[in-house]
């Protein structure tokens, strides 16, 4: 157990430190502040009635994730080692926390770092006009646009084939793409760039504060846009049937949950550089409130702008009905406009019912293309791009946006790789015969990283990331978070932890934390974690596949997971969390063998212990 | 009005929109407008046939309506009678397309020849796809950023032994203290156990 006023690490080696509290304070942010802020946030609120989402949001803002936050931040920062180390000197049957962390971001990164290569390839080819997904390409023998993408449209052509050269299902593996493995060296270097020297905290001035910046620039613009004011409506209105639905509840658990990035470790390892006299609850809040109001303030621009696309799809789907009626009734050229239409319309049905119905007229209701909605992949790569099409200097935005989510991966990604490099570090597991230097350590392990997440440039690469995303990022994060907060409320003790905390803050937690630490917040991460699985099992396990033989293309083909494919699934969620009880076996049958006293030495070791004056009477 | 379904089978009809081409400087179609386009006409056969007899008498118009649209047929300069089969007046057209488009300043889209089909413009294609040029460009600045971090950290590591050796006694010292107990020491050299006596010169 950690002595009292430990301050060094163990080792003679002084523990890095963080220039100033800016840059500590920043890169939290920028780790928990990410893609999920603003593509997935936006969308739930769409779908959940609008203002009214704010509701459960903040409930669990406030009761789960502030007190997990804090946890995470004031242990990193009390005992100054990264997630394993932490969970070690917590108590050795737990150490198995720290491993599930580790490896959980690890594969984390591995996909990660892929969408962050995908919006890398999407701002290589903004820099051209006409933007590539705004129109067709034409097919072999120019007599006209390629079939696939008539069919669906050129934004989806652009993402499905010119991008990810997606395979219609998970069996055909395709082959790598080469633009995808450049892209994905491109995002690997640039990690390792920043993370190499300690050239990240600079970094993390930009990474961190650029969204913002992009952020207010578009909305500036969007406001500006017509049919912008539509999606903000449309998006503020609260509509609080919706609140009925457990699953509501579920999904604002479930975002605030993986949006603050706790249980990765890269939180613990970050507060770990601190000096242990830091107001780590001052942080902790400070950094969860900034991240739910980043997610807020992100979701106004995005609705401007999917206001205005919505706008624009029905301005151009009504000029289709009118230009159909104006040639079939040879009137005036631009006599029927969108505001007159509906009277031509009724007049024209009236006198001609049958011709008109002959010309199949499309059903344009604004509402419809506002309630598309689009979360993820499909927010940035199809819905926002084809809104950036039909706006003036369309480069310029599309520019700006694939910058913005390129730091915003950037930032997240230096926490997720923090969460690997600092416990790997700690446990000096990095072998005898290399050079101990930790600039060698990392170049390893981004070029290992780097080769393993080729999986995902071969065709099927999509799915298997889909894979990665439902199954390592969701259920392991809610066990780990879990045991964590049980280890420190329980087995290292309330009244213990609020020693330490008084220690480094100055004043002992109220009793809102407390009462969280010690109920609330496990009580909720369980009823989530149960609620989470349960629902997952019952959906069968099935994803969407792009298939241009498809009879309802362009829809997606609904296909199951074959079966080698699930056990792969189960194995992606069970082995981060088997690790929690295989070391609590492996460290409860080495303490019943008797060598007990050696282990204690090597897990956690004593500074003072100076093996060479132990008296051998 | 006239239904679409008149029995023209050299005809062609065309469809002009001006206000949607050019908005408020839309022009107003009128009958010299369409004396223009006989004229227009006309010359698109000559310059298909290479035949000077082409002549805006052998264009002839009907079923004007106010879209604005109309159909019109070709007669054989030689033989009024006889209209130019409509294979014949598409190349003719397809051949001029981009100069009566420009005559009318209006393009492929606003004035249509129902059935001739506007051949899809042929695609930029440069030889460099432009994303290689900024892929190209963002990793060399990677590169030479990771090859000088490189070379700086070599530099400062050479720094630093240089430095060590200057005061090697210390280094000495610690050494062999840590052989002497036969373990690596991992805790913190704690110099009150120093054996001084070792190094002191009388």
């Amino acid at each position: 157990m950690p002595e009292e006023g430990m301050e060094n690490s163990k080792g003679g080696e002084e523990r890095p430190k963080w220039n100033n509290k800016a840059e500590y304070l920043l890169t939290c942010i920028g780790f928990a502040v990410g893609l999920g802020n603003v593509w997935r946030f936006p969308y739930l609120c769409q779908i959940y009635g609008g203002g009214a989402f704010l509701i459960p949001y903040l409930i669990a803002l406030v009761f789960q994730g502030l007190p997990l936050l804090y946890l995470e931040l004031a242990i990193g920062q009390r005992l100054r080692m990264g997630s394993i180390g932490v969970w070690n000197s917590i108590s050795p049957y737990l150490g198995g926390v720290g491993v599930a962390s580790m490896v959980v971001s690890l594969c984390v990164s591995l996909f990660y770092n892929t969408i962050v290569a995908w919006v890398l390839w999407y701002l290589f080819n903004s820099f051209q006009e006409p933007l590539p997904w705004s129109q067709c390409p034409l097919n072999h023998n120019n007599t006209g646009y390629v079939e696939e993408c008539v069919e669906s449209t050129p934004v989806n052509y652009f993402w499905y084939r010119k991008t990810l050269n997606i395979t219609p299902n998970m069996e055909t593996s395709g082959s790598l793409q080469w633009w995808m493995v450049v892209s994905l060296a491109t995002a690997w270097s640039i990690v390792y760039i920043c993370f190499i020297r300690g050239s990240r905290p600079s970094a993390v001035y930009v990474t961190a504060t650029f969204p913002y910046l992009v952020l207010t620039i578009f909305l500036v613009r969007a406001l500006t846009l017509p049919g912008s004011s539509e999606g903000l409506i449309y998006l503020f209105t609260p509509d609080v049937r919706p609140l009925s639905n457990p699953q509501v509840w579920l999904d604002a658990a479930t975002q605030i949950f993986f949006s603050l990035s706790v249980a990765f470790g890269g939180l613990i390892s970050f507060s770990s550089y601190n000096s242990q006299k830091n107001n780590c609850e001052r942080d902790a809040v400070l950094v969860g409130v900034i991240n739910s109001a980043t997610s807020i303030y992100a979701s106004i621009p995005i609705f401007a702008i999917l206001g205005f696309k919505a706008h624009t799809n029905y301005v151009t789907c009504l000029n289709g009905n009118i230009l159909a009626l104006t040639n079939e009734f040879d009137i005036s050229d631009m006599n029927i406009t969108v505001e007159n239409y509906e009277q031509w319309f009724d007049s024209l049905n009236g006198t001609h019912p049958s011709r008109v119905s002959d010309l199949n007229l499309k059903t344009c209701d604004l509402q419809t293309f506002l309630d598309q909605s689009a979360s993820g992949t499909g927010l940035a790569f199809i819905v926002f791009t084809e809104a950036v099409i039909s706006m003036p200097g369309s480069q310029v935005w599309a520019v700006l946006f694939f910058i913005m989510l390129f730091s915003l991966g950037l930032s997240s990604m230096f926490g997720n790789l923090e969460g690997v490099l600092t416990p790997l570090h700690d446990l000096k597991l990095v072998p005898k015969w290399m050079p101990n230097e930790l600039f060698t350590g990392k170049t390893l392990i981004c070029l290992v990283l780097f080769l393993v997440s080729l999986i995902f440039t071969l065709g099927s690469g999509n799915y298997w990331l889909e894979i990665f995303n439902s199954y390592v990022g969701s259920v392991p994060l809610l066990i780990i978070a879990f045991f964590e907060i049980i280890a420190v409320a329980y087995i290292y003790g309330i009244g213990r932890f609020s020693d330490d905390l008084e220690f480094m803050t100055g004043h002992r937690p109220n009793i809102f934390w407390k009462v969280c630490w010690l109920v609330i917040s496990p009580l909720m991460l369980f009823v989530v974690l149960v609620a989470y699985v349960a629902v997952q099992a019952q959906t069968h396990p099935t994803y969407p596949a792009w298939n241009p033989d498809y009879v309802n293309f362009p829809d997606t083909e609904v296909l199951p997971y074959p079966d080698w494919v699930f056990a792969i699934c189960v194995l992606l969620s069970s082995v981060p969390v088997i690790f929690i009880p295989l070391v609590a076996i492996y460290r409860l049958i080495c303490c019943m063998s008797g060598r007990h006293s050696e282990d204690r030495l090597h897990n956690d070791p004593n500074p003072y212990a100076n093996e060479g004056y132990v008296v051998e009477s | 009005m006239v239904s679409k379904t008149l029995n023209a089978p050299n005809g062609y009809k065309v469809r002009i929109s001006l206000k949607t081409a050019l908005g408020e400087d839309a022009y107003e179609w009128n009958q010299s407008e369409m004396f223009f386009f006989q004229a227009t006409m006309a010359f698109a056969m000559r310059r298909h046939f290479q035949m000077e007899t082409y002549n805006v008498d052998n264009i002839i118009l009907c079923v004007q309506t106010s879209r604005v649209s109309f159909w019109f047929v070709v007669t054989s300069p030689d033989n009024t009678t006889m209209l130019i089969p409509k294979a014949d007046v598409e190349k003719a057209v397809r051949m001029s397309r981009h100069r009566i488009n420009n005559a009318f300043l209006l393009s492929d889209r606003t004035l249509e020849f129902l059935g001739i089909y506007p051949t899809l413009a042929a695609p930029v294609n440069p030889d460099t796809p432009p994303w290689l040029i900024v892929f190209g460009v963002v990793i060399g600045a990677v590169c030479v950023g990771i090859i000088a971090l490189l070379i700086s950290s070599l530099l400062q590591k050479r720094r630093k032994e240089k430095g060590m050796t200057e005061d090697g006694q210390d280094e000495e010292d610690m050494q062999v203290k840590g052989v002497e107990n036969g373990i690596n020491l991992d805790g913190t050299y704690n110099r009150g156990f120093t054996d001084d006596d070792r190094f002191t010169k009388l």
